[in-house]
């Protein structure tokens, strides 16, 4: 094992600290009773307890729940194919080129041009059905469109990993498509789909920019909740909540390494 | 009649081959040029187009929206917009710069810690990473109040007025942005600095290299892969950042980010907000072009 300079762990330290002061500020002062300010009045759990009553907070969280379920089912199933579809065939060079720009698109742009995209397509899509007023649907698609890139490529990752020789071996054995699909190409890409899915859920809990652009009236999801609280001035409820949401964030977090590292 | 070939232990045609494959590419393929490809020629052709007066779109095709974003107007030249989109830029590479920075020392300080206890610091760095922009940022609302010893020790010395948060300022978006995007530098970075080869280290030491030539020379090039990775994954996003300057900068220190959601938002003004989405994409294009460049030069050394 080397040794680290002492003035090089300190700033690693201090590093450390900068990135975690504000997440553990908030943690603390959501069990502060104070009801304003930062001065310690004493341990209380209420501020978790209210959050239960609010109305707008619970249909926040169930549309923040909805949105991520769904679209990661979705983009879950279509990068997954697309996958399949990229990595297992002989396509030629220069589709294969386009293909894997085309992929990389929603991965590398800034999501605030993707979210402003979707917003005039929207607009344009209204004037064919109502279906595309700003809402939860909206929010789903924006969100399946940015998942689907990130699950295609983790998936693709592993369909490099794994090779080709048990589906050889399938084949020679008379195995069809639809055998061949099933019982060998799916158990064998099952960690790479799990850890692409959590991958797209994560993504989807943590974005913001598109939600933004994209939500009507009655979609609040509970990044969004708080972005229009803070203007309205920080209180317990609100650290209370970002508490909460930052412990999900952990566990996700913790479970995807898990997940990841034994696959 | 296509010929018959062996496509891993499936005797088949090529044509058949790829008819099948273009099954699975079909649905994927087909979402993504609906909502990807098309919305973007979609935000082309609007920014081309007038806004009517009432905020509607009018299909007249004109350049007034570029114009407007270079500064002309009918009152004549400002620089305005452009400061906004050089600040952009600015923050983004000060961000940059300053997240690599401080990765270094992170990222050599966690390779340093035995086997066990290095996941736990390394899952420490993932955490903020996943983490909710909107709750990072609210973080720092709280941790920059009036009556905490940050903004009290600034008061103390006359940076801010008593009793005044330590936002919005330019100082409160550094803060925030660095702390964003700290670790999109510092995870990729870290993958590299795990494979350092410490023998080239030491040799450099051996023949008397200063500490700088150990790092130009010995780390630096080592490091390039993980560094030139972090350096994209932070510039690119940091230059359409808006929810940092928004919540902590206030109205003075507005970014391209915060322009672009202002037409779509209270202004509704689409035909320049699509305008300066597409500025915003030049200067990504570009950013990415100097990557590929210089990543190319790499793997040449």
């Amino acid at each position: 094992m080397r040794r680290t300079h002492p003035l090089i762990a300190a700033i690693a330290l201090l590093t450390m600290g900068f990135l975690y002061l504000p997440l553990l500020g908030v943690a603390v002062f959501s069990v502060n009773a104070a009801r304003r300010g930062v001065v310690w009045q004493g341990f209380t759990l209420d501020w978790y307890l209210k959050l239960l009553d609010n109305e707008w907070i619970l249909a926040a969280a169930w549309n923040t729940l909805v949105l991520a379920v769904v679209s990661t089912l979705v983009a879950t199933v279509l990068g997954t194919i697309l996958a399949i579809g990229m990595d297992r065939f002989p396509w030629s060079k220069r589709s294969a080129t386009g293909l894997d720009i085309l992929l990389h698109i929603p991965v590398v742009i800034p999501d605030i041009i993707l979210a402003a995209a979707l917003v005039v397509a929207f607009g344009l899509l209204r004037l064919l059905s109502s279906i595309f007023e700003p809402g939860l649907f909206n929010m789903i698609i924006g969100h399946i469109t940015f998942q689907i890139a990130f699950v295609a490529l983790v998936v693709r990752s592993r369909l490099v990993a794994i090779g080709r020789e048990v589906e050889e071996a399938a084949r020679d054995l008379f195995a069809d498509n639809w055998y061949l699909l099933r019982r060998v190409m799916l158990p064998l890409l099952l960690p790479g789909i799990v850890a692409g899915g959590m991958l797209a859920f994560t993504l989807s809990l943590d974005d913001f920019v598109i939600s933004f652009f994209t939500a009507g009236p009655e979609s609040q999801t509970l990044p969004l909740y708080i972005f229009a609280a803070v203007r309205r001035g920080v209180t317990p409820q609100i650290h209370a909540l970002s508490t909460l949401v930052l412990l999900i964030t952990i566990i996700l977090v913790v479970a995807t390494e898990r997940l990841t590292r034994k696959g | 009649m296509s010929k018959l070939l062996v496509w891993y232990g499936e005797l088949t045609t090529r044509r058949s081959l790829l008819e099948r494959g273009a099954l699975f590419l079909i649905p994927g393929m087909l979402w993504l040029v609906f909502f990807i490809v098309l919305p973007g020629l979609v935000l082309v052709g609007v920014s081309l187009a007038t806004r009517g007066s009432y905020g509607q779109l009018e299909w007249q095709f004109t350049l007034e929206s570029y114009k407007r974003l270079a500064g002309f107007s009918l009152f004549g030249w400002t620089a305005d917009y452009l400061t906004i989109l050089w600040r952009s830029v600015v923050v983004a590479f000060f961000t940059t710069l300053i997240s690599v920075i401080l990765s270094y020392p992170l990222c050599f300080f966690i390779a340093a810690r035995p086997a066990r206890s290095r996941y736990l610091w390394l899952t420490l760095v993932i955490i903020p990473f996943w983490t909710n922009m909107v709750i990072r940022t609210y973080a720092w609302f709280l941790i920059l109040a009036p009556e905490l010893p940050f903004a009290r020790l600034a008061a103390y010395f006359g940076f801010i007025a008593e009793g005044a948060p330590l936002y919005p300022n330019a100082f409160a978006v550094y803060i925030g942005m660095v702390s964003m995007f700290l670790p999109f530098v510092a995870l990729p970075l870290y993958a590299s600095v795990e494979r350092l080869d410490w023998t080239l280290v030491e040799a450099a030491n051996d023949l008397y290299a200063g500490r700088t030539r150990v790092f130009t020379q010995a780390i630096l090039p080592q490091t390039l892969p993980g560094l030139s990775v972090g350096i994209v994954l932070t510039f690119v996003p940091a230059m359409g950042m808006f929810v940092v300057p928004d919540l902590l900068g206030g109205a003075k220190y507005m970014l391209v980010g915060n322009l672009i959601q202002q037409q779509f938002g209270t202004s509704r003004d689409w035909p320049f907000g699509a305008a300066v989405s597409m500025a915003l994409m030049v200067l990504t294009m570009i950013s990415l072009q100097l990557y590929r460049r210089r990543s190319k030069e790499i793997a040449y050394v």
